[in-house]
């Protein structure tokens, strides 16, 4: 019999790997966050830069997708209006589960600085929100780190969780 | 005893006015002291009626008389060679003498002036478009027409153009508040959710300096990341990226192996 | 549970099925090329579009409604929001009216900074315009190389004014401050390394088969169109008729420094692209000559107007009547003269107006916007019947046209 031992269930050291179904599934969901071309007003700006060259989300799994059917995350960034506001729930509507919204900038948060009859006070009015993310407009810095925030987010969950109603239905 | 607020007029005021100060006047020179504008001013006055001229700031002022618009239009771009019609809005001055200033801005490139044509109308009287003569109008008349209500004839397309098409009233009247009548408020809610929505959901926060600590139910859960609607504790939330115990797969990034550069390359 | 039919979906009375073969498609308002949130409603003939009408309005704020209701320095931030690809063209376009309004001097300092940060600016924005357009026309790499060298602009933003996007670095009467130490060595290195990447965009596009066969004769817009749907910068310059502000009723020091304007009488988008390109150059030109200028200049940043302009911090924190007048006009607000003014400046988009109506009171009584990319957008509906589908996009690119600043 061969005299060594190996702990299997440690990480790294021999490509062999036991942990729980749970587990796996969000490390897949997490690391590969694909989210929808949502740009609404200024910090789609800096949301582009932070796909574009400095920034590279490709590296972290985020690609862009342009079609709600394909994407996990819904970036909202930028000003959502009352005229706009229909097609947001719409497009929320057509994400396949699981999906997440991460609410970027101000004015998505509360309204912002534009705090009149034209603007959404509040994107979590239309659409349930797990990160809010502040700023305006905030640096692709922080849109990074509200990413891994929600990468963080996604390993605690359960992975079969029920599709339970956030907030909004 | 609820606040006072003027409906005719929902603008800010100054909430201090000296009794003696008197707003100084921007200068308004006469019109010949301009070369141009005099040569312009003599063959409009010579067709049209002109109620009052002037140069301000380097722009000439013309007032007419509302139903001479068109003319006045064609006149300017084919005798006087103004080319560009770069604004065109109303001013409303419904709650001071129920009359809207309507004023358009051309430009000359040839002769590198700008003026302004303006006339009055009254709150219902409707307005010639000028869409014929230049294009740029079209879209310019239908912002007036969302923002202010101004009647426009003649236009081939008058719709609201900026606010939704069923959207009550019009935003820039001095008499609608800055944050939106009842219909306004509740719009998005009507919309998506449905009237019967409007008590779950509730109504707009419209202070944005408001923040509650313990409310789980709306955003203000500041340094307190919990579930929706969960119970209130104060226990402090780890804000560290990745997780004690690391992350499957996924290496843990030790601050030794980071290089920190002084300045950007 | 959401109503199944309450989402209907609203199209401007156009009934899609019809008896005959022509096609209505929606695009918009959230479509990766629509350069924010422009919808068109476009009648299609197999592939040739018949008829176009452009729907705007999803970004409409309200700025006109909040500047009524600002006093004038606060609302200069929100200026920022509206071209927020060029965000202190706008706060530069609307302090100037503001003091063309009171008629106040700017120290010369203060306007050299100002011309440095439109003229940065407008490479900013030249740079994301050649960007978005070659990615929606197909060209992925430039994207990504055009953004490498806009964030070192952005990198010279940051460190002047610490904001990447929303500056505010201009205000009312002046600058707040003065350019950094090594600012200007870095600014040098900037304008040292643009013109290489300029030729490396134009390397990457200017024979590119592909590119010339999706931008020439594609969106042409003659002289006569140009004037009549009130076009101004690039894409008035690409049907011929040479007219920029900046040139023929100069403000701040730009009679005083040396730059073409490039002019292209072949109407099409290709010309256009071109005049772009030959724009950035001479916007490094600009900053160049600025550089020299600057070290010439005594240190003053704002005007000197007490009754307007809260006098320099030091001045604030030692004199007893500095200190009077600042609380007086944080609080209550300027009150500029009685009257009416329209400026317009040359912004990277065209021209930009600001039309202040003041009553002597704090707020204006009335501010109007004149956004360039408004009236651009407008014409949209003359330019595309008789275009390819695929055309629209490159047409839609190639007006660069801002949503911030089309609803307001």
């Amino acid at each position: 019999m061969a005299q060594h031992q190996v702990n299997y269930a440690s990480t790294g050291g021999l490509p062999v790997a036991l942990t729980t179904a749970d587990h796996l599934i969000n490390w897949g969901r997490s690391n590969s966050l694909w989210p929808l071309t949502y740009g609404l007003a200024c910090c789609a700006i800096e949301m582009m830069a932070s796909g574009a060259s400095r920034f590279d989300f490709d590296r972290m799994g985020v690609i862009f997708r342009a079609s709600p059917r394909q994407a996990d995350v819904m970036i909202l960034a930028g000003t959502l209006t009352k005229k706009h506001a229909e097609f947001t729930r719409r497009l929320y509507d057509q994400m396949a589960e699981p999906k997440w919204v991460i609410s970027m900038g101000s004015c998505a948060n509360t309204g912002g600085m534009f705090n009149t009859y034209a603007t959404v006070q509040g994107a979590d009015r239309i659409v349930p929100v797990d990160i809010y993310l502040p700023g305006c407009a905030p640096r692709p810095e922080s849109l990074q780190y509200a990413l891994m925030l929600l990468q963080k987010k996604i390993r605690k969950e359960p992975a079969s969780r029920k599709l339970k109603p956030k907030r909004l239905v | 005893m609820r606040q006072y607020i003027d409906k005719k007029n929902t603008q800010k005021k100054a909430y201090y006015n000296d009794r003696f100060y008197k707003a100084p006047q921007v200068p308004k020179e006469e019109v010949d002291s301009d070369e141009v504008f005099a040569k312009d001013v003599e063959s409009l006055s010579s067709k049209f009626n002109l109620k009052e001229t002037y140069i301000q700031r380097g722009q000439l002022v013309v007032y007419i008389e509302a139903k001479d618009i068109v003319k006045v239009m064609t006149f300017l771009r084919d005798e006087l060679d103004y080319n560009f019609l770069s604004e065109l809005s109303a001013i409303d001055w419904l709650a001071k003498s129920g009359e809207f200033e309507i004023f358009y801005q051309m430009l000359s490139t040839s002769k590198r002036k700008r003026m302004r044509v303006k006339y009055f109308i009254k709150e219902k009287q409707e307005i010639q478009s000028v869409m014929g003569i230049y294009k740029s109008a079209d879209w310019a008349e239908r912002e007036m027409y969302d923002m202010f209500g101004v009647k426009i004839t003649g236009h081939h397309y008058m719709k609201r153009i900026l606010m939704p098409d069923d959207w009550h009233d019009h935003p820039l009247r001095k008499t609608y508040p800055l944050h939106g009548d009842e219909e306004a408020q509740w719009y998005e809610i009507d919309k998506i959710f449905g009237k019967e929505y409007r008590d779950i959901i509730g109504p707009e926060e419209r202070d944005s300096a408001k923040i509650v600590e313990k409310d789980t139910h709306n955003f203000a859960r500041i340094k307190h990341e919990v579930p929706f609607g969960a119970e209130y504790s104060e226990e402090p939330v780890d804000t560290d990226y990745q997780e004690e115990d690391g992350i499957l797969i996924v290496r843990k990034l030790s601050k030794k192996d980071v290089k920190i550069l002084k300045e950007r390359p | 549970m959401q109503k199944v039919n309450r989402l209907k979906p609203f199209f401007e009375n156009l009934v899609f099925e019809r008896e005959d073969n022509n096609m209505i498609i929606n695009f918009g308002p959230q479509h990766p090329s629509s350069h924010g949130q422009l919808r068109l409603i476009l009648e299609l003939d197999g592939e040739l579009v018949t008829r176009a009408i452009p729907d705007v309005g999803y970004l409409h704020r309200g700025m006109e409604k909040m500047a009524e209701n600002m006093i004038y320095n606060e609302f200069l931030p929100t200026t920022d929001r509206m071209d927020y690809i060029a965000s202190t063209s706008n706060n530069y376009g609307f302090a100037l009216a503001v003091e063309k309004l009171i008629g106040l001097e700017v120290p010369r300092r203060a306007q050299i900074i100002r011309m440095m940060l439109l003229e940065l600016s407008r490479l900013t924005s030249h740079l994301f315009w050649i960007a978005t357009h070659a990615l929606d026309v197909g060209a992925m790499t430039v994207f990504l190389y055009a953004f490498r060298e806009r964030e070192y602009a952005m990198d010279l933003f940051e460190e002047y004014c610490g904001a990447r996007l929303t500056h505010s670095a201009v205000r009312i009467g002046g600058v707040p401050l003065d350019l950094p130490q090594k600012w200007l060595i870095h600014l040098m290195k900037f304008i040292n390394d643009m013109p290489e990447a300029i030729e490396t965009y134009e390397g990457l596009l200017d024979q590119n088969r592909i590119w010339k066969m999706r931008l020439e004769e594609v969106g042409v817009i003659t002289p006569e169109m140009a004037q009549s749907w009130g076009c101004s910068g690039p894409m008035l310059r690409g049907s011929g008729i040479a007219w920029d502000i900046r040139k023929e009723e100069p403000y701040e020091l730009y009679d005083e420094v040396e730059f073409d304007v490039p002019v292209s009488d072949r109407c099409d988008s290709y010309g256009r692209y071109k005049i772009h390109m030959q724009e950035m150059r001479e916007s490094l030109k600009i900053l160049k000559q600025l550089i020299p200028m600057y070290k010439e200049t005594s240190p003053e940043l704002m005007a000197h107007a007490p009754k307007y302009i809260s006098a320099p911090k030091e001045q604030i924190m030692t004199q007893n009547y500095s200190l009077m007048q600042h609380f007086v006009l944080v609080t209550q607000g300027m009150r500029p003269p009685v009257g009416e003014v329209y400026v317009a400046t040359e912004s990277p988009k065209g021209e930009l107006g600001f039309y202040i109506n003041s009553q002597g009171d704090p707020y204006p009584y009335r501010l109007k916007l004149r956004a360039p990319s408004f009236w651009h957008t407008s014409i949209l509906q003359e330019l595309l019947p008789g275009q390819y589908l695929a055309d629209v996009v490159t047409i839609i690119g190639n007006a660069n046209i801002v949503f911030g600043e089309i609803d307001r």
